[in-house]
């Protein structure tokens, strides 16, 4: 050795330029960190892209295309020429003739149809006479935004829908104001608040975002605090991890639904029409898909970051595709599609159904089922994913 | 050293032949084959990245083998995983309890996965007798490097494993407690337990009935330690004085001399050609440097091997 070990010490920068290189060397090592974790790195890109197409396309404040039922027995030029009328607007999609008021009523508990245009049987005869019969369009105006477009339509429309038909004798009644008197019914919401829309659809978001990520984490949590080596070596099978993680979130979440409920009641008013007892299991059903949802996401992620990442990236979707924000008829068909495979969406036909409508288990059953379906995938999914061994 | 370990009932524990693990394109157990017979302590032992863990892994049904057939237990590694991991208790190498559980939580939780009958029983009479009592509502976090490991050791045999399989159980974790981890190996042995052990200790190795070396995935050497020592056939001398870091970079490559290694004060020189070694002592030894004849030692041999296999692996 040539000398004290101070010597071969090596050279040392000023300290101004010694604190930049340390930033230099931070900046370094967390690129190549980020640029290594290959699903980050692809998400940087994709995520926003994807994202910015599928909404940019699919959002639309002012649907058209409504599904709308026609109730009446007048099959006179009259009648069918007031409904072209609407169907020009682009708002109505003519989809079910209704074979009395129960069975119109059924339509719209269900949510099959958003509009009922109800005629009465002698409406031609009596128009003919002037008595100026009523043409009553009833709107499902649980979701304000989806409905109002289609009724300021609907009035515009309806003023000029006669005026080719009431021709030589008829003539008279095209002077004026129309021969029939238009009412429209905004069933369920009828002063058009949109708390009464948002604040069960909020029930439902609040409910996806925290399920999701309590389940999102557990197993990527004990791959990465090293427990998973020890629980695997036991002999307790995936079916039984995977029960045993998701119930104590069923838990959880009813007790977060309660509170959700008494606060949309009690603080913002919004009426609780149906049961509770239709509410109550049917959320809980929600839970445990999206508990479901979750757990999956997290038996395919490699790290509790990627398992946040892929929360995120189901649930935006999930906020704008599902008809909470923006209303789903409006959407493109694709994006409706995409929209039926997300358990919010027909969470929030279920919630405001039966908070503001009133309607029961048979009028739900296709969005419950739905939603039993999405969660037998899940699992079915989570626990053939869920490595058994570390290969 | 301790007494020899009396020699247990016949019959084997592990039985497995040409196991063979591939990750990508590295081959990390190539061929291995290893018989541990029924309690007995077999010692594992092998450098960083030997394939040790991964060994051990398979043998617990954690991993499938890519080729290769052996039995634990009597039951088939490759198909009847659910009944290994029923009565073989693993030991991770790192600490693998839930450390946001206290101890009697992580305890009462194994007893549950392994069905127990009374768990809270069997927790309470696991926390005992690991003199863990009065820390029983401590979360498991935070223990010491040696109750972490104490533990873990507790909650492996809680639920009444046939085998012990342990990896590297003693790194990190200070002279006393790895002398009183030894203890309870065996006494659990004595009892019956077949255990295999993993671990970088000599002194630890020579506290085991059998050990086998590997190496780069292959088993070098297994047996009783004085099986291994004597068919190395080294000739070991003990160096003593001063210039021992010159001495040993003159004779790392000196014909005749097949190990050069330093411990503590001394420098190990041996080969397995008796007489050239036995010539190469007398040329050296002087006044300040004094050449002692004396038996190999486990840990020369194996790094004669490691030595052999490196150079002939170039």
């Amino acid at each position: 050795m040539s000398g004290a070990p101070g010597d071969v010490r090596p050279a040392r920068r000023g300290a101004l330029a010694q604190s930049w290189q340390r930033l230099v060397a931070m900046f370094v090592k967390e690129f190549i960190q980020l640029r290594r974790d290959r699903p980050t790195f692809a998400m940087i890109v994709g995520i926003p892209l994807i994202q910015l197409l599928l909404f940019g396309y699919a959002i639309n404040t002012d649907p058209k295309h409504l599904p709308t039922a026609i109730l009446t027995s007048d099959d006179s030029p009259i009648p069918r020429a007031i409904v072209g009328a609407l169907r020009a607007t682009d708002y109505f999609d003519i989809k079910y003739v209704a074979k009395g008021e129960a069975d119109a009523d059924a339509l719209i508990l269900s949510n099959k149809a958003l509009f009922v245009i109800q005629m009465p049987p002698d409406f031609s005869r009596r128009l003919v006479r002037g008595e100026r019969p009523t043409l009553l369009i009833v709107a499902d105006a649980t979701d304000p935004t989806a409905s109002s477009g289609a009724i300021a339509a609907a009035l515009g429309a309806a003023n000029q829908a006669l005026d080719r038909e009431l021709t030589g004798p008829l003539a008279a009644l095209a002077q004026g104001p129309p021969p029939f008197e238009l009412q429209v019914q905004r069933r369920y919401n009828p002063a058009g608040e949109t708390r009464r829309n948002i604040v069960p659809g909020l029930i439902g978001t609040i409910l996806t975002m925290t399920m999701l990520i309590y389940t999102a984490l557990s197993v990527t949590r004990e791959i990465e605090r090293g427990t998973m080596e020890a629980l695997l070596a036991m002999p307790v099978k995936p079916v039984e991890i995977m029960l045993g993680k998701i119930t104590p979130y069923v838990v959880v979440g009813g007790v977060q639904m309660a509170t959700i409920l008494i606060v949309a009641s009690f603080l913002f008013h919004v009426p609780i029409v149906g049961s509770l007892l239709v509410l109550v299991p049917l959320t809980l059903l929600f839970i445990i898909a999206n508990l479901s949802l979750g757990y999956t996401l997290s038996t395919v992620a490699v790290n509790q970051l990627q398992a946040i990442q892929m929360t995120f990236f189901f649930f935006l979707p999930s906020m704008l595709l599902s008809g909470f924000l923006f209303p789903f008829y409006g959407m493109p068909v694709w994006a409706q599609y995409i929209g039926e495979a997300l358990p919010l969406t027909h969470y929030l036909r279920i919630v405001r159904s039966v908070m503001l409508k009133g309607s029961g288990f048979v009028d739900l059953a296709a969005d419950a089922g739905a939603l039993a379906l999405f969660t037998l995938v899940a699992m079915s999914i989570a626990v053939m994913r869920f490595r058994q061994t570390l290969d | 050293m301790t007494a020899a370990p009396e020699t247990p009932a016949s019959g084997n524990a592990i039985e497995v032949s040409g196991l063979t693990k591939v990750f990508g394109t590295r081959t990390v157990v190539d061929n291995l084959s290893l018989r541990v017979r029924r309690g007995h302590i077999q010692g594992f032992l092998g450098p960083n990245g030997s394939g040790k863990t991964t060994t051990i892994r398979m043998l617990c049904g954690l991993l499938t083998p890519d080729a290769g057939e052996g039995r634990c237990l009597g039951y088939d590694i490759r198909t009847e995983q659910a009944e290994i991991k029923r009565r073989v208790g693993y030991m991770t190498q790192g600490f693998s309890l839930y450390r946001d559980l206290t101890i009697r939580e992580n305890l009462e939780f194994v007893a549950r996965i392994y069905g127990l009958e009374a768990p809270e029983a069997a927790a309470q009479a696991a926390l005992e007798r690991l003199g863990l009592g009065a820390r029983a509502s401590q979360l498991a976090g935070e223990l010491s490097g040696g109750w972490k490991q104490r533990l873990a050791l507790g909650a492996c045999i809680l639920p009444g494993p046939s085998l012990l399989l342990l990896d590297e159980p003693t790194a990190g974790v200070d002279p006393k407690a790895r002398r009183d981890f030894w203890d309870e190996i065996h006494h659990l042995a004595n009892e019956g337990l077949t255990v295999l052990v993993s671990t970088h200790y000599m002194d630890e190795a020579e506290r085991c009935h059998e050990i086998a070396y590997i190496l780069e995935g292959k088993l070098l050497v297994s047996g009783t330690i004085d099986d291994i020592v004597a068919s190395a056939g080294l000739t070991t001398y003990v160096v003593t004085g001063e210039g021992l870091d010159a001495l040993s970079s003159e004779l790392r490559h000196a014909t005749g001399v097949d190990m050069v290694a330093r411990f503590g004060a001394a420098l190990h020189v041996g080969g397995r050609d008796a007489a050239a070694m036995k010539a190469i002592a007398q040329s050296h030894a002087s006044a300040t440097q004094s050449w002692a004849h004396d038996k190999a030692t486990l840990e020369d041999v194996f790094i004669d091997l490691m030595t052999r296999n490196h150079r002939s692996g170039q």
